[in-house]
Order: structure tokens, then C-alpha cells, then sequence
């Protein structure tokens, strides 16, 4: 069993294996989604390989980090916003 | 010409295809970086893990000294100099040779209810499920059009998805035409027989495409046009995308000739411009072995080992021709152009519907009036859409930086060098 | 073809041209206008779209003053996607000199009934949070604004009803008639050229000049600005003759984008990004706002503006054929200006009374023999 570690999505703690993606980590975490978009709607990952930038939210204090692009690290915190 | 040692290739992205490039080059005593947009080398088809074939090349590579950058996205490119953003400080790095291997991303066709959470790519629902998105027990839907759509499918299957239904566009027919001459290719034809094989007891859908995805804020069903009428089937996850485009984004920056949305090259991979090789996906879509022979063929190339390069031009031109197929076989049909209603969003950065599209000659009208591919996708996403739909020539007008979005300090530092070169 | 001619040719479908089909249609002329690419697709479209009173001269002022008022007045008719904000502007003093400066510019806007505030150090880091705390103040000019140009120049033309001809590609000018491209005649009553730097290669002694800018927009970062910031050097940089320059300009978009200017260079008519002096650029901006350096940049791109020798536009009979009026040479106030200049132009064609003098942007203020250097 991979030694697991923890990140913080919107105030929840997750528990999560080496390897797992941020966008994982929101979805493990129990929300559908990442973002908002301009019209309001409830956006979650599409292309899963970084192109489609909707999978944005806030990693450790910087806005707009792709989540399925970020790997997880011990401590890391993820707010979905409305951005 | 013989072999360059020291010379200095930079391959951008590692697929196979630069996987194979930078195995190649290194080998041959050049001083190769290999970089990368991932956290990881491997590309789409070789993301977390890959197999036997993979792990050899992986090793390859990590024997042959290549010097290589994850993380790093290429954001500028010119007269040997690229410039990359990683963990958000810029980096330049220097080339004689710059071979592009950018791979390919999917095509999204907009339908009803696609900006739904819960509805990805095929290739993409499989990134995801890698990097730990979980599909164990969760009802899955496939559809769109290319091989990826069992490749995907078996690979979810064996980590517990349950996949309800599969829905090729591609007709009966044409299918079976295609796999019929598979028999070229035994090796492809045993892994299609083996993938239906595994898949045998889930439904496979031909002349079929997704007309609507219902859910309130998240999926909840999918509505499949079949040969028989349409059909609901309730699922978490729908991954649908309708086949592979080139990513040829950074090939155009530079100013390499560009056909029908893939980048033209010569027998040793070279491009229009000088210095600048692309191999795999960009210069056609072909799969993995395309990608890694292409890949050798440019990696040697640029080191000066013709005589290797050349012994692989057969089986390229082979696996042209499979390229062909391929293409042929899953032809996107007229009636996918109808799918996205006038309400349908067409562009997800910035929410335009399809209906504020119309009316419009071209890309460039339309994105000044509507803001249609002004978002962070820089058009990725919804250009090919607006291609299939409306016939626009979305790519070309694209060619300045940066390449893919980076922040204001890597684009200032894109810059620097250029101005203390010229205060000397 | 048994239609009557056109009342007007206007030549560009930009802002400027837009504006004058709306102006002469609104006065009963009918109007065709002829655009050899897309309305809207050419300075328009690469400007910041910032409306703005500007002091440095009389005649500046004037124009500028009065286009203001008329964008202000059209604000309850734009559409939502012409994303018009009374932002206000921010001249930002960067020292105890600039702030004299400042103060100067407070008392000579108020003497004209231009309201506009003093801000001390405090009050401008309060007004905007992400400039530098080491700044001496700022000159706030409540009344600016924002305004993204191609829609709004695609609704005057559809409020103008004019006939809108795209891919026309006007050769050569007569008075009374234009021939196209491909040999197409055209006879009209009057004739507006508004189509910026191109109207050099219609009449090659009319004095406009291409000076290159660039500029590059974020992601969305709401609140990170709130009003147009601009360094009081960019006047030194829009008036001046340099080949080359910078200044320090920053414009909240309504979708939460910052939009970075602004450079200027002379002698370039390609419209590649000039990466030094996009360097220049951002860094000077790091300046003045230090956390721009964080933000992503989705897009950078280039314009051309219409410069001519003193800065103000040419508006006016074109001297050498009777019937035709320039409209051009705005540098990077065509977006300000464009209301004005449109009665100006519809002025000097119908006879309706004009709220301005047009005698300093007459064309025949170069009549005698010019060169560039």
C-alpha cells in the first residue's frame, strides 16, 4: 500500500495515493466541479490532458492551475472558484 | 554528413514520438533536452505506466543521456532559442535542431448538454481515471469515433467501470471494409480482435452518436441516436470525442507550412522552416507505431545519421498508408454538423452559443464580434469545432505568443535575451 | 443597376468610419461603406478602446472633451457586448514631481469644468490595491471610459442602416467616384476617408504614418484593477517622435482581464510581436504594478496606428479634390475621438452645426511641402 498523504480541497481533508491528479483530489472530495463559467454553469475537467483549461481552480494561492496537470503534494491546498 | 556530436536538439514533448526522437538523437552523441508539458514523459497513450513497450523505451531513454524537463511548456520559439514556463519561472533553452513532437489532442463536436460535469474525451476520461479520478463500479458511456473508442473502453473495464454502451459513429460498413484490410497489418488486427474479444459483452453502437446529455448541474443520462431510434441510458461518466487533431500550434509559430491542419514535412521529417523537424501526430494521425518511427526517423535526421534514418522510410510509408485507413474508416459524417442546437455552447471559455456564431465568413469576424476563442484555450478546443461546423480556417491566424498561456514575468523574460543582445 | 448612388461613400469600416455612417445616416444621407477586410478588424480592434479627455493642448482637448460627452450620452443604447464602463481614469504620479504635475492638470481641468480628483498616496493605494505603495498619488478622471470597439463600431453601422461592402478594396479616389479593385466603379455625393493608415496610399501627400503598438490580456483576475491606470509619461510617449517607446498603461476589462499597453515604434510595418519592446513594456508596468507578474497572459498582438506630425487628426476637405473628407491619422485616440470626429465630418457635408471648431485638424494645416525625417 503507497505511502498516502493528505490536500485540502475547499476546507475538506482528502486522502490521497502519490500520483493523483489536484482534478482527482476535487472530485474525490465530493464536488462535480472545478469552476464556474462566465454564464454560470458548473464546469468540471473535459480533455483531462491540459488543453481545455476547464479544469481551473486554486492551487496553493495561484489561480487558474490546470488540476489535471497538478499532481498532488502533501499539504496542497485547491479551491474550486467561480472563476 | 556524418554524425554531429554535441550538436544540440531540443524535442518538444514526450510522447512516443519524442520518446523515439530524443532516444534516437542522444544515442547518436548529440546533446538532447527533451521537454514536457506532463509531470511525467509518456504523452496520451503512455500516461501513467504504459506496459512492456513503454517501460523499454523509458529505460532507452533514461539510458541515452538525454537531459529532460517535465513541467515545462513551451511558450515562445525563434531563431534557436525556446522559451518554456515551469513552476512558473521561465526557462530558454538553446537548439541547433528543434524537433516538434506535440502529439495530438481530441476533437470535440458540441451537442446538447456536453458542458455537463462528468462528460470528458475518450482518451481524456482514461487520463483522468490515471491520475486517480474513480470509475471503480460507476456507470460509463463511450462514444465519438476512432480506435480509441475500445482502447479506452477495455482499459476502464479492467479497472471496474462498468461500461453500458459503446457508440461509434462510423457505420457498419465501413467498419467492416476497415477491418477487413487490417489483415495488412496483423499485428493491429490482433489487438482489435482481442480488445472486442474483452468487450464482447458490452453493447457496440455503429451509425450511432450522442444527440443530448440531461442532468441538472451534473450528468445524469445520455441520449444515443442509434440505427434503431433512439436510445437513454443513465451513467456517471460519458466520454465522447470524435477522433484526433494535430497540435500544431507551436509547428504554425514558428511559421512551418501547415496543409489541411497538419504540418507539412519532408522524407527526413524537416519542416518549411530551417532547423525544425516534427514527427508523429502533428504531421498526421497514425497511432503509436507512426509516432515512434517518425520519431526515430527526425531524431536521427537532426543528428547527421541518414543512413539509419532512411532504413525506417519503408515502414513509414506503411504505416502511411494504415494512416489512411484510419482516416477513412472514421470519416466524421455529415449529420454531426447538425448536433449542436442554436443553444448550444459552442465556445466553454466564454460561454458563446452557436447561434451568435452565425453569420460570420470566418474565424477572425466571428472571434472579434462574440470573444468565440479569446479564452485560455487560445481557440484549442473550440476552433476545430467552429473547422467542422462552419468550414473556417482557424489555425493560421494564430501565430503569436505566447504559444499556450504563461505568466506575465515568462513572457517579459521571452524577451530579455534578445535586448541584451542588442545593447552589445 | 437603376439605384441612385450613395449620398456618401465612407472608406473603412472602423470605428471612425462607423461612426460617420451613423452620423450622416442619422442627418438623412444614405451611406455605403467600403471595407477591404472586416468591419472593425483593423486599429480597432487592436486598441485598448479607453475614452479619455486628454490636456495636452487645446485642440486635443476640445476634440476629446466633446467625443467623451457624446460616448457618455450613447452609453444607455450600447449593447451588452459593446461592455461600455465609466471606469474612470487613474493618471498615476510616480514622484513628488508628477504630482506637481498632477496638481497642474487638477486646476487646468477645472478651469474648463472637467471634474477630476486629487488622489495623495493613500487614497491611490485605496482606489487600487496592486500598484506599488512607493507611488506620490494619481489624478482620478471619474468620468473616462472603457469601451470594447469592434461591437460598438459594428452597431453604428447597423444603426446607420449604410450599405456595408466587405472585401472592397478601394484603388483610387476621384471626386465624385472611387474604383475598386477588380475594376468596380463607384459614383457617390461625398466621400470620408476613414481608413487610417491606408489612406497614405490613396493620397500619398496626406500626412499619416504607421506607428506600431502591442499589447497583451490576462485570464480573469476580477478586482485585481479598477480604473485605467496610466503613467503620466505616456504623454511624453504618444507626443513624442521617438522611434521607440513605452509607458505604463493597464485597463480593467468587464471580464475581469487586465489588458496591458502600451508601446509605440515607427519605421515597422510588419506585425510580428516585438519581443524587446514587449519586454519593455511588461517591465516597465512591473514598475508601477509589481503583481502583474503572476498574472497569466492568454494573448499578446499588434495594431497600427494613424500618426501624423503634431498629433492631432486629420478631419477635413481634402484640399486637392473637392467632395472628399479626410477622417484620420487619430494615433491612439480614434476610439475617443471617433463620436466627434463624425460630427465634424457630417458637419462639413450636411451643413449641420458642429459643437467644435474643426479649424486645427483641417488637412490643409500641411499644405505646404512635408517630409518625414
Amino acid at each position: 500500500m503507497p505511502e498516502t498523504f493528505e490536500v485540502v480541497v475547499n476546507g475538506d481533508v482528502v486522502r490521497v495515493e502519490p500520483g493523483t491528479s489536484a482534478a482527482a483530489a476535487i472530485l474525490m472530495a465530493g464536488h462535480g466541479a472545478c469552476r464556474k463559467s462566465v454564464g454560470g454553469e458548473p464546469r468540471a475537467p473535459l480533455c483531462g490532458m491540459g488543453v481545455c483549461f476547464e479544469c481551473r481552480a486554486e492551487v496553493d494561492g495561484v489561480r487558474h492551475v490546470r488540476t489535471c496537470q497538478a499532481l498532488c503534494r502533501a499539504g496542497m491546498r485547491i479551491i474550486t472558484d467561480g472563476i | 554528413m556524418g554524425s554531429e556530436r554535441g550538436r544540440k536538439i531540443v524535442v518538444v514533448g514526450a510522447g512516443p514520438a519524442g520518446i523515439a526522437a530524443a532516444c534516437a538523437a542522444a544515442e547518436a552523441g548529440c546533446a538532447v533536452v527533451l521537454m514536457d508539458d506532463n509531470p511525467t514523459a509518456g504523452g496520451q497513450i503512455w500516461r501513467g505506466g504504459g506496459g512492456r513497450e513503454a517501460a523499454q523505451w523509458t529505460a532507452r531513454l533514461e539510458a541515452s543521456g538525454a537531459r529532460c524537463w517535465y513541467g515545462a511548456c513551451v511558450v515562445s520559439a525563434a531563431g534557436g532559442t525556446v522559451v518554456a514556463e515551469r513552476d512558473g519561472e521561465p526557462m530558454r533553452i538553446e537548439y541547433h535542431e528543434l524537433i516538434l513532437a506535440t502529439g495530438a489532442r481530441e476533437l470535440f463536436l458540441p451537442f446538447p448538454g456536453w458542458t455537463l460535469p462528468g462528460i470528458t474525451g475518450l482518451g481524456g476520461l482514461q487520463a483522468l481515471a490515471r491520475g486517480g479520478v474513480p470509475v471503480r463500479g460507476k456507470r460509463v458511456v463511450l462514444c465519438g469515433s476512432g480506435p480509441l473508442l475500445l482502447a479506452v473502453a477495455a482499459h476502464l473495464r479492467e479497472h471496474g467501470a462498468r461500461v453500458e454502451a459503446m457508440a461509434e459513429q462510423a457505420d457498419f460498413g465501413r467498419l467492416v471494409r476497415f477491418a477487413a484490410r487490417l489483415v495488412r497489418w496483423p499485428g493491429k488486427l490482433a489487438q482489435g480482435l482481442g480488445l472486442q474479444w474483452a468487450l464482447r459483452s458490452v453493447p457496440f453502437l455503429t451509425g450511432a452518436w450522442p444527440v443530448a446529455a440531461e442532468g441538472r448541474g451534473e450528468l445524469e443520462s445520455v441520449l444515443l441516436r442509434t440505427v434503431q431510434g433512439t436510445r437513454r441510458i443513465a451513467c456517471d461518466w460519458l466520454g465522447c470525442a470524435f477522433g484526433l487533431i494535430p497540435n500544431a500550434e507551436l509547428a504554425a509559430f514558428l511559421g512551418c507550412r501547415i496543409e489541411a491542419g497538419v504540418v507539412a514535412v519532408d522524407e527526413w521529417q524537416r519542416t518549411s522552416v530551417a532547423h525544425v523537424f516534427c514527427a508523429g501526430e502533428p504531421t498526421g494521425i497514425g497511432g503509436l507505431e507512426r509516432s515512434l518511427t517518425e520519431g526515430q526517423i527526425a531524431g536521427w535526421a537532426a543528428a547527421g545519421q541518414e543512413t539509419k534514418a532512411r532504413a525506417l522510410f519503408g515502414r513509414r510509408a506503411d504505416l502511411h498508408r494504415f494512416s489512411a485507413e484510419l482516416a477513412e474508416a472514421f470519416e466524421l459524417r455529415q449529420e454531426l454538423k447538425e448536433l449542436a442546437s442554436a443553444d448550444t455552447i459552442v465556445c466553454r471559455c466564454e460561454d458563446v452559443r452557436r447561434r451568435e456564431l452565425a453569420g460570420y465568413g470566418g474565424w477572425r469576424g466571428a472571434k472579434l464580434q462574440t470573444r468565440c476563442g479569446m479564452g485560455p484555450c487560445q481557440g484549442r478546443i473550440c476552433g476545430p469545432a467552429c473547422s467542422f461546423l462552419f468550414g473556417w480556417d482557424t489555425l493560421s491566424g494564430r501565430v503569436r505568443p505566447p504559444v499556450f498561456p504563461a505568466s506575465m514575468g515568462t513572457v517579459a523574460a521571452a524577451g530579455e535575451r534578445q535586448r541584451r543582445e542588442a545593447r552589445v | 443597376m437603376s439605384e441612385p448612388a450613395p449620398d456618401v461613400l465612407v472608406i473603412g469600416a472602423g470605428i471612425i468610419g462607423a461612426a460617420c455612417a451613423w452620423r450622416l445616416a442619422a442627418e438623412g444621407a444614405r451611406v455605403t461603406v467600403l471595407e477591404s477586410d472586416i468591419a472593425g478588424g483593423g486599429a480597432t480592434a487592436a486598441g485598448m478602446g479607453h475614452i479619455v479627455v486628454m490636456d495636452d493642448s487645446e485642440a486635443e482637448f476640445a476634440l476629446t472633451r466633446r467625443s467623451r460627452q457624446l460616448w457618455n450620452d450613447l452609453a444607455g443604447e450600447l449593447p451588452a457586448d459593446c461592455e461600455y464602463r465609466r471606469t474612470g481614469t487613474i493618471w498615476v504620479a510616480a514622484d513628488e514631481e508628477e504630482a506637481a504635475i498632477v496638481a497642474r492638470k487638477h486646476a487646468w481641468y477645472a478651469e474648463r469644468g472637467v471634474m477630476t480628483e486629487i488622489l495623495d498616496a493613500r487614497a491611490l493605494a485605496w482606489a487600487e490595491p496592486n500598484l506599488w505603495a512607493g507611488l506620490a498619488g494619481g489624478l482620478l478622471v471619474p468620468d473616462d471610459a472603457v469601451l470594447y470597439a469592434p461591437c460598438a463600431a459594428r452597431w453604428l453601422l447597423e444603426r446607420a442602416g449604410a450599405e456595408l461592402r466587405c472585401g472592397a478594396c478601394v484603388e483610387r479616389v476621384e471626386s465624385g467616384a472611387v474604383a475598386l479593385r477588380g475594376g468596380e466603379r463607384l459614383s457617390c455625393g461625398a466621400i470620408v476617408c476613414a481608413n487610417g493608415c491606408a489612406a497614405a496610399q490613396l493620397f500619398p501627400d496626406v500626412a499619416v504614418r504607421p506607428r506600431k503598438g502591442q499589447l497583451a490580456i490576462t485570464d480573469r483576475y476580477p478586482g485585481f484593477v479598477n480604473h485605467q491606470l496610466v503613467e503620466l509619461g505616456y504623454l511624453k510617449s504618444a507626443h513624442g517622435t521617438a522611434s521607440e517607446s513605452v509607458a505604463f498603461n493597464a485597463q480593467p476589462r468587464p471580464t475581469g482581464q487586465v489588458l496591458l499597453g502600451s508601446s509605440r515604434q515607427f519605421g515597422v510595418d510588419t506585425p510580428e510581436i516585438e519581443w524587446p519592446l514587449m519586454t519593455r513594456m511588461i517591465e516597465r508596468a512591473f514598475e508601477y504594478m509589481p503583481a502583474l507578474r503572476g498574472l497569466s497572459v492568454i494573448r499578446t498582438w499588434t495594431g497600427f496606428r494613424a500618426a501624423t506630425p503634431d498629433g492631432l487628426p486629420l478631419i477635413g476637405q481634402y484640399a486637392a479634390m473637392p467632395g472628399v473628407i479626410l477622417a484620420t491619422g487619430h494615433e491612439g485616440l480614434g476610439i475617443t475621438t471617433a463620436l466627434a470626429t463624425a460630427e465634424l465630418v457630417a458637419g462639413t457635408i450636411t451643413g449641420s452645426a458642429a459643437a467644435i471648431c474643426g479649424e486645427p485638424y483641417s488637412p490643409s494645416r500641411f499644405a505646404a511641402a512635408h517630409s518625414y525625417a
